[in-house]
């Protein structure tokens, strides 16, 4: 809920003393409203109206950075079509100090290995939390610390513990990643509070039960401390799902202070393929962050190949730039195909064409970002609208053939095609996967 | 501290279709399924009804489809007899319906004709008894004479027809009336033409509980979201009485998820993704679970091990959690 200058106008001083670089204070209202100007500004300014303020101006869900560049929380929206998502669901891989000091540097290995390149992206996870289950403190110190010396520089860490004592000995040697640790209870709250305020990391809070939670959190700041992260203890898929959602409709739809804070979610199950789909619930509605075990590069994949998909901006589809892209080397002799400007569609043609290894031309017909099919039901794949693109991008300047191959699903537009450009149309295979062994047998020397 | 929950008042709910007919009812099916009817978003029981559970459909094909071999593997005995492929699918893969593509009947390949498709589909209700979802070969004109065939040799078993399009809807809906089946209306991403295709089939005589929306999706990591989006949309649309786009809806992650080189492509040319196997069914299951969180009430499914794991979740999600 924005505040209108008026409404600030209310809480201030009405001096109109010109200290804060605007001549009167509505005026520097309507500057606060536009967000032109900080409140901070004004010498004159009542602790509680700074107080009401502020709060009123803080974003619904609090945004908490932490480690290597990791930011959670911060969303505006329930669901992406209404804007977007803003800030991709963390996931970090649990390391228990239960393991052996090979096993844990071992384990952190393969974790600094899962990262994916695929469709133009590079994405990865963002790190490891290291948990207490040894429920012994040097035992836990000592876990920190060799994961830290193993973990990636580019890699984050939560520390997860219960004892304050444990968490103090083994955050200090590596509060320089600035982890995030965790977790604050009814029982250990003020212990936790006083470890992460010095240290300067953000805290998470945990309890079983929306009701046990907002009055944890909410003693939680009232004992010093806003860089907050939600636990809300999630076993059981179905309970989790109306959990993390009411979280997220309290602070979005209510502005339910108390749960203003990104959320957490661990996932429950053994079995990694069980297990990344109950994270891929959590994930779809609602978590900032999400602490899983499976660790192999075919499970993890898939879950973090869903993020992209859901914190693409609706608003932007992702499309490369429509010409006439060279793949390769290449010369007049290259073959020239034509697919959309969607960036899956063409990156997964490049890749074919490329692993073909016969330098050739992709021109990218503007689809608005659709895929082949799409397209065409939807009129935009037509040939007259690639005839033109060829002659707009000057394609026969480039080759010295004049042939062009389409995708097998727009078969039906060849004639049409060969008519409106005067080339030769050769329909290519309807799927990409089929560009390897069609090119070798069409262009192949 | 008491939170005080927040609980939507949804004005309306998704429709219900019923799937399959019984004896009593004109067919043979020993039973029929009903999905739609939420009154609420995706597995919100504290909010409203989550009246059906999803259901899983594995795909049949008439003639041997050109799948990975990885895929192939779990239908090997099975692959050129659609009957037995189908028996299998049910008796041990799970399914709850069959999904039986005529591709057979494509001019371009096997070029079956119309009484030959409608026989096959005859085999496979003889097979199995759960109710058939049916689609032709994807050529416009040949699927208009095929699904006409089809609809009549199966009169009163209210199949699951498809696919009727903007361009091309009024064949298989007239043969839908006639013959007392459902059919499937598919746009391509665009939640105008799909409402707009409910509105033109519904105009023609063909009742709103008997057409199920395929709102074409993209598989995970292609396009996923855009759909993701669409039944959102769609979801919200019919909570708030928007009756054209209140059908339940269909989805097809078994294909989509299956063309994507992720779900085909070996670990030997791909080392930095992993094992083939579970990164081929999780490519499957995720595309399936992602979309029961949008309102998908029929999940067209290729891999029986991803079957195995989506019908796990829907298990855990249909547990009520109000």
């Amino acid at each position: 809920m924005a505040l209108t200058g008026l409404d600030i106008y209310k809480q201030l001083p009405k001096k109109n003393c010109g200290e804060c670089g605007v001549p009167t204070c509505l005026a520097f209202a309507m500057a606060l409203a536009a967000g032109k100007a900080a409140l901070s500004s004004c010498p004159y300014v009542s602790d509680a109206a700074k107080e009401m303020l502020d709060s009123a101006s803080a974003p619904p869900i609090k945004k908490i950075a932490f480690g290597a560049g990791v930011e959670l929380g911060d969303e505006t929206v329930m669901f992406r079509h209404e804007k977007t998502f803003y800030h991709p669901t963390t996931v970090m891989i649990r390391v228990s100090d239960n393991l052996s000091a090979e096993e844990i540097a071992a384990r952190v290995a393969e974790v600094n290995d899962l990262e994916f390149d695929r469709v133009g992206l590079h994405y990865g996870v963002e790190g490891i939390a290291v948990t207490n289950d040894s429920g012994d403190a040097a035992k836990f110190a000592a876990a920190v610390s060799v994961a830290s010396g193993a973990l990636a520089e580019n890699k984050s860490m939560v520390l997860l513990t219960e004892d304050a004592a444990a968490l103090k000995g083994a955050l200090e040697p590596v509060a320089g990643r600035k982890p995030l640790v965790g977790s604050a209870t009814a029982a250990n709250f003020e212990g936790m509070v006083e470890v992460a305020k010095a240290a300067g990391v953000p805290l998470i809070v945990k309890a079983a039960g929306l009701d046990a939670l907002a009055e944890l959190a909410d003693k939680v700041v009232a004992a010093g401390y806003k860089e907050l992260v939600l636990d809300p203890v999630t076993t059981e898929t179905s309970k989790a799902l109306a959990d993390l959602t009411q979280l997220r409709r309290l602070a979005i739809k209510k502005k339910f202070r108390s749960f203003g804070y990104p959320v957490l979610a661990y996932t429950s199950k053994e079995n990694p393929l069980e297990e990344i789909v109950q994270a891929n619930v959590y994930l779809a509605k609602y978590a900032s962050m999400l602490v899983i075990n499976a660790v192999k590069k075919e499970h993890v994949l898939p879950l973090l190949t869903f993020r992209v998909n859901l914190y693409t901006d609706p608003q932007k589809p992702i499309q490369v730039e429509p010409k006439l892209h060279a793949v390769g080397d290449v010369t007049p002799d290259s073959p020239v195909y034509v697919t959309t400007n969607f960036s899956l569609t063409y990156y997964t043609v490049q890749g074919e064409i490329e692993a073909s290894k016969i330098p050739s031309y992709i021109l990218a017909v503007d689809t608005d970002g659709t895929s082949v099919l799409t397209a065409y039901a939807a009129g935009k794949f037509e040939p007259e609208k690639v005839a033109d693109l060829m002659e707009k991008f000057e394609v026969a300047s480039k080759v010295n053939h004049k042939k062009v191959v389409i995708p097998g699903y727009v078969a039906v537009i060849s004639g049409k095609l060969k008519e409106k450009s005067g080339w030769d149309v050769v329909v290519g295979p309807r799927e990409a996967s089929g560009i390897m062994s069609f090119a070798k047998a069409n262009f192949g020397s | 501290m008491a939170v005080t929950l927040v609980k939507e008042r949804w004005q309306s709910r998704v429709g219900e279709v019923i799937l399959g007919a019984t004896p009593e009812q004109g067919g043979t099916r020993s039973h029929t399924i009903t999905v739609g009817g939420d009154g609420t978003l995706p597995f919100l029981h504290f909010e409203g009804t989550v009246a059906n559970r999803p259901v899983v459909a594995l795909e049949v094909n008439d003639v041997e489809p050109d799948w990975s071999p990885r895929l192939k593997e779990y239908y090997a005995d099975v692959i050129n007899n659609p009957a037995a492929w189908a028996k299998k699918c049910v008796d041990e893969y799970g399914a709850d319906l069959i999904y039986l593509k005529l591709v057979g009947a494509n001019p371009e390949g096997a070029n079956r004709t119309p009484a030959e498709c409608a026989q096959t589909v005859k085999d496979v209700l003889a097979a199995v008894s759960v109710p058939l979802i049916v689609v032709g070969c994807e050529e416009a004109e040949k699927d208009n004479e095929v699904m006409a065939a089809v609809a009549e040799a199966a009169a009163g078993e209210n199949l699951l027809i498809g696919l009727a399009e903007q361009e091309n809807y009024k064949s298989i809906t007239a043969a839908a009336m006639v013959h007392k089946h459902s059919v499937i209306a598919r746009s391509p991403l665009d939640i105008n033409i799909c409402k707009q295709l409910n509105i033109l089939i519904n105009e023609m005589g063909l009742p709103l509980n008997k057409i199920i929306i395929d709102p074409m999706i993209g598989g995970l990591g292609f396009g996923l979201e855009y759909a993701y989006s669409i039944m959102e949309r769609a979801r919200l649309g019919s909570l708030v009485n928007d009756k054209m786009l209140a059908m339940p809806m269909v989805c097809t992650p078994g294909y989509e998820a299956n063309r994507a080189k992720e779900a085909n492509a070996g670990i030997e040319d791909f080392p930095a993704w992993g094992d083939l196997h579970d990164r081929g069914t999780m490519w499957e299951a995720l595309t399936a679970t992602s979309l029961i969180q949008t309102g998908a009430s029929i999940l067209l499914m290729r891999n029986p091990e991803a079957v195995k794991l989506v019908k796990q979740n829907i298990e855990e999600l249909m547990v009520s959690n109000a």
